[in-house]
C-alpha cells in the first residue's frame, strides 16, 4: 500500500510543542474517514507515523491532524509549510460509536492531545445536531500552555445543551480557571447512565481512572465506554506486529475500543 | 489430520531427484533447497543433487546444534537447521518504497520488480504448516501483504516427510508432522532400509502430477505406502518433547502474572534469537533513509523481534521494558492470542526456539511449569497501589 502524495495547505501552531496541518487530498488519496479513525503521513526521507484525524468529516476533501512533537518524524512534520507534499496512507482503523450514539447524550473525556481524535466527533455532533441529547466535552491539560483548540471550546460553549470544561494539573499566575486531573471535573456534570455514551482518549492511566469514575460514580455501563489505545505502529495494516495489545491489533481492531472489550488488558502491566 | 491429499504416487532412485532439480529449473522455478554452509543445513538455491546435505545430519538440543555425518547415504538425514523458508517469502530485507522529491513535489516511484518464481525442495511438515500459518497472517486476513503474495502465489512446494527426528522436535503435539497431510505439490519419503534407497514421491497437485511423470517413477505398491506410513510413524514414535495444547490459550491468558515470568526472565538474554529462526514470527520494522541532496528516499522493511526495547518504544519510552514482559508477550502471542487473531496456534513445533537459544531456553518446558504450579493471586496494579 503505497502513500498518496497530498499537499499541505495551512500548518497552524496550536500550543507550544502542538500544531495543527491541515492537506488538500489529491485523487489518488482518501478523503472520507470516521471520527475516531488515523493516517499514516509520509515525510520524505524522514519516516511514517500514525496520526489521528482532528478535522471535520463533514468537509470534504480536506484532512487535518493536531499533532504534538515527540521525536525526530514529528519534527520533520512541525517543519513542512504550505505547499509541501507529504504521504498518506488510510484513513485506517475503527472510529468512534457516531451512530450508536444518536439519540443519546455524548460525554467526551480527554487528556492533553487525546482532545485531537475526539474534536472530529464534537464536529460531527455539532453539524448534526439534532441527532444527539447534551454533549459534555471534559478536558484536562497539564498546565494552561498545554490547552488545545480554545478558540474551539468557547465556541463549542455557545453551541445549545452543550459544555466544554477544561481544567489544568498545574495552574500559573494567570490561570484563573480550574486545577485538578480530569476526573475533578465530574462534579460539575449530571450523567444520565441510561442515556450516555462515553467516549474517552488520552494516557492510559488517566483512561483508567475515568472509567473507574464513570462506572463506579455515575454507573454507566462498560459496554457504553469507548477509548482509544495507543502503541507502536509501523505499517497500519497487522503485519509488523509491533501494535499488538493482548490479542487485539491496535491498528486493525482499534484504535477505538469499548471499554467492556478492553477492561480485562487494561490493568495488566507491561501488555 | 488422517486424510492425505489424493494423486498419483511413484518411486525413484537417488539420481532421480537430480533430475527433479533439473525439471523444475526447465519449467521455470529456481530451487532452493537443503545445502550444508558454516556448519549448518541451510536453505540456498540448488543447481544439482551434490548441493544436497547428503551423508549429513544434526545433533540438536536445546542451545546445541552440531553437524554430524549420518554414516549413510541419505539425502534428507537431517531436520532441521536455523533457517525458515520465511527467508524467501517474507524477506529479511525489502525495499516497500523508493520516492522522489523534485522541486518539493513528492512522487512515489513504483517498485515493480520481477518476482523469482521458487520451487522449495525438502520442506519439512511442520514447515508446510508454518507457510500454511504465514498465509493467514499475511494474506487471510482484512489486508493483504503483496510483497509475501506475490513470491507465495507461483511457489512449488515438495514436503520431505521426517524418518528421524531431532530431540527438539514437538511437531506431534502440535499436529503439524511427521508427515506432510495437505499443501504440498509433491510429498518425498527417503526409504533407506535393507540395502534399500528409494524415494517415494505423492503428488499432491496436478502440477506436481506433471513434474513427478517427468521422472518415470516406478509404480508404488501397498507395500510401499506402508513402509513410507511405517517410516514417519516411527518418526513420531521417537518424538519425547511433548507441549500440552489442551485449553492452552486459556492457560495462557489466565496467567499474564505468574512467578515463572520472572524466573525465565533470569535467563532470557532477549537477544531475539527465538524470533529470527522462527518460522512464523513476521515482525517487521521499517527504516527510512535519503540521498544527501535530499532529492531521493528509500523506505526498507526488515524483521524485527518482540524481544527488543525500541520494538515497543512510544513517545516517553517503552511500553515493555522488562525481559520478563517481552518474552511473555513472545510466548503468548505464539500460544494463545495468535489463536485469536488468526484461527490457530503461531506454532508448529519445529523446535527451532530450543536450539538456538543460546541459552537453552526451551517453551515446553515453560508452559509444563506454568501448568503446573497455581497462578499467583491477581497482581494487577488495583492490588499494587490502589490505581483503577
Amino acid at each position: 500500500m503505497e502513500p498518496a502524495p497530498c499537499r499541505v495547505l495551512h500548518v497552524g501552531r496550536e500550543t507550544h510543542d502542538t500544531f495543527t496541518l491541515t492537506l488538500e487530498v489529491t485523487p489518488e488519496g482518501r478523503a472520507e474517514f470516521a471520527p475516531g479513525q488515523f493516517s499514516m503521513l509520509y515525510v520524505f526521507g524522514v519516516g511514517e507515523l500514525p496520526i489521528s484525524i482532528s478535522g471535520d468529516p463533514g468537509v470534504p476533501g480536506r484532512l487535518t491532524y493536531t499533532v504534538r512533537v515527540v521525536g525526530r518524524a514529528t519534527e520533520a512534520l512541525a517543519r513542512l509549510r504550505a505547499g509541501d507534499w507529504v504521504g498518506v496512507r488510510g484513513p485506517f482503523g475503527s472510529a468512534w460509536p457516531v451512530e450508536a450514539a444518536r439519540g443519546m447524550d455524548v460525554l467526551i473525556v480527554a487528556g492533553g492531545i487525546g482532545i485531537a481524535p475526539l474534536r472530529s466527533v464534537v464536529y460531527h455532533a455539532l453539524r448534526n445536531r439534532d441527532a444527539y441529547g447534551r454533549l459534555i466535552i471534559l478536558h484536562g491539560a497539564r498546565s494552561p500552555k498545554d490547552l488545545l483548540y480554545r478558540a474551539d471550546f468557547r465556541h463549542w460553549n455557545r453551541q445549545a445543551e452543550t459544555r466544554a470544561l477544561t481544567t489544568v494539573d498545574h495552574g500559573d499566575m494567570r490561570w484563573r480557571g480550574r486545577v485538578g486531573v480530569v476526573t475533578t471535573l465530574f462534579r460539575y456534570v449530571r450523567l444520565v447512565p441510561e442515556r450516555t455514551i462515553a467516549m474517552l482518549c488520552g494516557p492510559e492511566i488517566m483512561m483508567r481512572y475515568v472509567c473507574a469514575e464513570i462506572c463506579g460514580n455515575h454507573r454507566i455501563p462498560p459496554s457504553q465506554i469507548f477509548l482509544t489505545m495507543e502503541r507502536n505502529m509501523k505499517c497500519a495494516a497487522g503485519f509488523c506486529g509491533h501494535c499488538q495489545f493482548g490479542p487485539y491489533f491496535i491498528c486493525k481492531d482499534g484504535p477505538v475500543f469499548s471499554y467492556e472489550k478492553v477492561k480485562p488488558l487494561l490493568g495488566i502491566h507491561e501488555l | 489430520m488422517s486424510s492425505r491429499q489424493e494423486g498419483p504416487i511413484g518411486l525413484v532412485d537417488p539420481p532421480s531427484i537430480g533430475r527433479l532439480i533439473s525439471a523444475l529449473e526447465r519449467r521455470g522455478w529456481l530451487v532452493a533447497g537443503p545445502t550444508v554452509r558454516d556448519g549448518a543445513i541451510v536453505y540456498d538455491r540448488l543447481q544439482s543433487i551434490d548441493d544436497l546435505p547428503r551423508g549429513w545430519t544434526e545433533d540438536q538440543e536445546a542451545g546445541r546444534y552440531r553437524l554430524e555425518h549420518s554414516g549413510d547415504n541419505a539425502l534428507f538425514g537431517y531436520n532441521l537447521g536455523p533457517q525458515s523458508w520465511k527467508k524467501y517469502l517474507h524477506p529479511p530485507e525489502v525495499r516497500l518504497l523508493e520516492a522522489s522529491r523534485e522541486n518539493g513535489l513528492l512522487k512515489i516511484l513504483n517498485q515493480a520488480e520481477p518476482l523469482p518464481r521458487y520451487a522449495f525442495l525438502g520442506v519439512r511438515p511442520c514447515e508446510l504448516e508454518a507457510i500454511q500459518v504465514l498465509d493467514r497472517v499475511l494474506i487471510g486476513d482484512r489486508f493483504s501483504d503483496p510483497i509475501y503474495e506475490g513470491r507465495r502465489k507461483n511457489l512449488f512446494l515438495i514436503a520431505v516427510n521426517c524418518s528421524r527426528t531431532a530431540p527438539t522436535c514437538f511437531c506431534t503435539s502440535m499436529g503439524t508432522g511427521p508427515r506432510a497431510r495437505r499443501g504440498y505439490d509433491l510429498a518425498i519419503t527417503e526409504i533407506l532400509e535393507g540395502g534399500r534407497h528409494e524415494f517415494l514421491i505423492e503428488a499432491g497437485t496436478a502440477q506436481g502430477a506433471a513434474v513427478l511423470e517427468e521422472l518415470h517413477p516406478r509404480k508404488a505398491g501397498p507395500d510401499d505406502s506402508g513402509l513410507a506410513e511405517k517410516l514417519t510413524q516411527r518418526a513420531a514414535n521417537q518424538i519425547r518433547r511433548r507441549l500440552d495444547t489442551e485449553s492452552l490459550r486459556d492457560l495462557m491468558y489466565a496467567n499474564w502474572e505468574h512467578p515463572r515470568w520472572d524466573q525465565v526472565a533470569s535467563r532470557c538474554l532477549s537477544c531475539g534469537n527465538c524470533t529470527m529462526v522462527c518460522p512464523t514470527c513476521f515482525c517487521t520494522d521499517v527504516e527510512d533513509t535519503s540521498d544527501v541532496r535530499g532529492e531521493r528516499a528509500e523506505r526498507w522493511r526488515r524483521w524485527d523481534s518482540c524481544y527488543t526495547l525500541s520494538f515497543s518504544h512510544i513517545h516517553g519510552g517503552s511500553v515493555r521494558w522488562s525481559v520478563k514482559s517481552r518474552y511473555r508477550q513472545w510466548l503468548t502471542h505464539k500460544l494463545a492470542s495468535w489463536i485469536e487473531q488468526f484461527g490457530g496456534s503461531g506454532c508448529v513445533g519445529c523446535g527451532r526456539c530450543i536450539t538456538w537459544c543460546p541459552v537453552g531456553i526451551d517453551l515446553t518446558e515453560e508452559v509444563r511449569a506454568i501448568r503446573e504450579t497455581p497462578a499467583r493471586a491477581s497482581t494487577r496494579r488495583e492490588n499494587r497501589n490502589g490505581e483503577p
